[in-house]
């Protein structure tokens, strides 16, 4: 292996790419669009009709009228006169709609259907919103009929939370929100992981293609062993791929914070103020400060000097593994794009069972396929990454490491020698049996 | 230069190159010849270490073949493509690099070679904003700036214009001159005479010919000779000649072994007869190619 050639090689495909214009369109437009993405979600959830409907009243137990309070979206009056001719002013602008509240058979009575009559659909937020101020104005009339004070009720209330102890006088202590906080960090890695090796290596692909069908390779052959153009290619990509995640680790964080902060305005004025006034009288809500500080305590007591290298562990290894797979194929395939869809599933296959797998080891870390998955190479670079929040066994992240170090080792073999091949050969269609031939083959 | 001795290269289902054997004089011009499917692309490729023999020698100017000859050779192969989103500039520089120059120096010549091809505009363009002919002249430069001793030019002249064709040309006798040995891959037989000295014809993987060109013309001459006239010429003074045409005033025959072309001139001379050329009919490339893979392939 000729170093300066590889280094030659790498320095090409850095600069070609970081300094093509999709490249920098891509890395500036992809925070931006994710931000744009953000903020236009957040627009359209503020974006409920503000208008307050004027609704009739119409109840027949004659007991809601001081329960029943108005709000930002429903003005209520309490109306005598007979439903046909309340209907009539409905058509006549006078109210937006009637509410038909039935009289109550017995205080027992758990379950009530009111009536709704206009030709407007009230939508579902605010139908939601007006049964549940029917169900509270009904729960206060059954409270007074059969005088219960609003302290009695809390009494009858009892929040349970259950706290994990370690038997092991070693255990960490950890609370219920470990995992919860686990399965979010987990989540992130397997899925930066999954991307990662999805979008960077279809890149190579795409680009041992290109050179192929340029006829390029047959130029760079003469002056390089195709082992160098390959490591080199990888090895250059992969810098292009990690200046790209540089850029968007600092360049999301700032957009997403700016829109939050853009549209800190617009969520205080959203219209389910109510929702929120229930949260305030809630004291596990209170409570959400001390909350805040929990999960930065759990999230500080992750063993980050064990998770952080291993995460660039496994983001080095699966990057390897899958890329020389991805550039095998590039190499494989000649001109015909059809042909590239029957030979990248087998790759891409394992790509997509380990993110079910992940997501599955999110909820379960330690079942017996979860444990299997994060050591089998194929699989352990997305999964791994995403179970090591949840403290695996020290035995199965040695064995994974292990395992994916030989398995970056096997698979690089096995590429470089379908790449030789493939990359110098033309017009034919290739099938397994011949993939399966230049492997073994040793000429 | 070059000894290729007893080389095989067997792929999957088939032996492409089986058993070939040449020697090719330093300083040459070598036309390197076969039908389509006759295994140069896969002997080039073993010149250049693309790909390895499976049994028999290279030899690079008396040493075994080894990767530090690729950076003594240049090769132009007849797939050709360059990196499109490149610029010109860029793209000469880098190949230079990887056949071991420093960038200063790949800078310098390659300025050089754009210089005198008055292409020195191009150096910013991109390679896909050229045309094919263009291209073609960074893809000669590519393969020459780092003077190699051995050059191998694939159908070098295929998608040019005639006055391009020409400029390739004269660069590439003008590199000869300069002591550079070069293979030429070529079907177009016009082209082997008139550039090539020394030719191997190669063909199902074999080598059936190898020689100077002037030799091989020779050898497969059939003593065919041409006489154009003027003026009459009366039947009866053709006794005894074996004519193989006869029109328009001239005259192909042919010459039995062992008599002098000489005394048919003098005959014809005598009698009157007013002879504006005379000449012997040399077997061209062509014939000789067509003659030989004929019967090279009849005969397996």
């Amino acid at each position: 292996m000729n170093i300066r050639n590889v280094k030659l090689i790498i320095a090409r495909e850095y600069i070609t790419r970081v300094t093509s214009k999709s490249f920098i369109w891509g890395t500036i437009l992809t925070p931006v669009g994710i931000g744009l993405l953000m903020w236009v979600s957040g627009y359209i959830m503020t974006q409920t009709d503000s208008k307050v409907f004027k609704i009739a009243v119409l109840d027949d137990n004659n007991a809601l009228k001081n329960h029943l309070d108005d709000s930002k979206t429903f003005a209520f009056s309490f109306q005598d006169e007979p439903l046909s001719t309340l209907k009539k002013q409905v058509g006549n602008q006078k109210y937006d709609g009637v509410l038909f509240v039935p009289k109550l058979d017995s205080i027992q009575e758990s379950k009530i259907t009111a009536l709704y009559y206009s030709d407007k659909q009230l939508g579902l937020e605010r139908s939601e919103s007006l049964s549940s101020r029917l169900g509270k104005a009904l729960r206060k009339y059954k409270m007074k009929t059969l005088a219960i004070d609003q302290k009695t009720l809390d009494i009858i209330k009892t929040s349970v939370s259950i706290n994990p102890e370690p038997i092991a006088e070693d255990g960490k202590n950890r609370s219920t929100m470990t995992s919860t906080i686990a399965a979010a960090i987990g989540g992130v890695m397997g899925f930066v992981m999954y991307i990662v090796v999805f979008v960077y290596g279809m890149m190579i692909m795409r680009s041992v293609m290109e050179e192929k069908t340029s006829r390029i390779v047959e130029v760079i052959m003469s002056s390089v062993k195709p082992i160098e153009l390959m490591i080199g290619k990888i090895l250059g990509v992969g810098a292009v791929g990690l200046t790209q995640l540089a850029f968007w680790m600092v360049l999301i964080p700032v957009i997403l914070f700016g829109v939050s902060f853009a549209m800190g305005g617009a969520i205080s004025t959203m219209p389910n103020t109510e929702l929120t006034q229930e949260m305030l009288n809630n004291p596990d809500f209170l409570a959400g400060n001390t909350k805040i500080t929990q999960i930065t305590y759990e999230i500080m007591s992750l063993n980050w000097w064990l998770i952080l290298p291993l995460f660039v562990f496994y983001f080095l290894g699966g990057f390897f593994l899958y890329a020389s797979l991805f550039a095998a194929v590039g190499s494989a395939i000649g001109d015909d794009v059809g042909e590239s869809q029957s030979l990248t599933l087998p790759i891409l296959l394992p790509v997509i069972i380990a993110l079910y797998i992940m997501m599955a080891a999110l909820k379960d870390p330690n079942s017996t396929m979860a444990t299997w998955a994060s050591i089998f190479p194929l699989f352990s670079p997305i999964v791994m990454p995403a179970r090591l929040a949840f403290d695996p066994p020290m035995w199965q992240i040695v064995a994974s490491v292990v395992s994916l170090i030989l398995g970056v080792w096997f698979f690089a073999w096995l590429s470089a020698r379908i790449y030789r091949v493939g990359i110098l050969l033309y017009g034919k269609k290739i099938s397994f049996k011949e993939l399966g031939k230049w492997m073994f083959n040793n000429k | 230069m070059l000894l290729i001795d007893q080389v095989t290269k067997q792929f999957s289902n088939h032996l492409a190159v089986d058993k070939v054997s040449f020697h090719m004089p330093k300083g040459a011009i070598m036309g390197l010849l076969g039908p389509n499917g006759a295994g140069k692309t896969t002997l080039i490729r073993m010149i250049t270490t693309i790909t390895i023999p499976d049994s028999g020698r290279i030899l690079f100017d008396g040493e075994p073949l080894s990767r530090k000859h690729i950076l003594k050779t240049g090769y132009m192969p007849e797939e050709r493509g360059l990196y499109k989103k490149m610029k010109v500039g860029h793209h000469l520089v880098y190949l230079a690099q990887l056949k071991g120059f420093s960038r200063k120096e790949a800078k310098r010549e390659i300025q050089k070679w754009m210089d005198k091809f008055g292409i020195m505009d191009w150096w910013d363009k991109k390679v896909q904003d050229l045309s094919k002919g263009m291209q073609q002249k960074i893809q000669f430069i590519s393969t020459v700036v780092h003077r190699p001793k051995l050059l191998i030019f694939d159908e070098p002249f295929s998608g040019l214009d005639p006055i391009n064709a020409n400029l390739i040309k004269d660069e590439i006798s003008q590199l000869h001159q300069e002591g550079a040995s070069i293979i030429f891959s070529t079907h177009r037989m016009e082209q082997v005479e008139e550039i090539c000295e020394y030719a191997v014809l190669i063909n199902q993987g074999n080598n059936i010919l190898e020689g100077f060109v002037k030799d091989i013309k020779q050898d497969f001459k059939q003593n065919h000779f041409e006489i154009k006239y003027s003026g009459n010429l009366p039947q009866s003074h053709l006794d005894g000649l074996d004519v193989i045409t006869h029109q328009d005033n001239t005259i192909v025959f042919h010459l039995p072994k062992g008599e002098n072309s000489n005394t048919i001139l003098q005959r014809l001379i005598q009698q009157g007869i007013d002879i504006q050329s005379f000449r012997e009919i040399l077997p061209t490339f062509n014939e000789i190619f067509i003659n030989q893979v004929e019967q090279n392939t009849s005969n397996r």
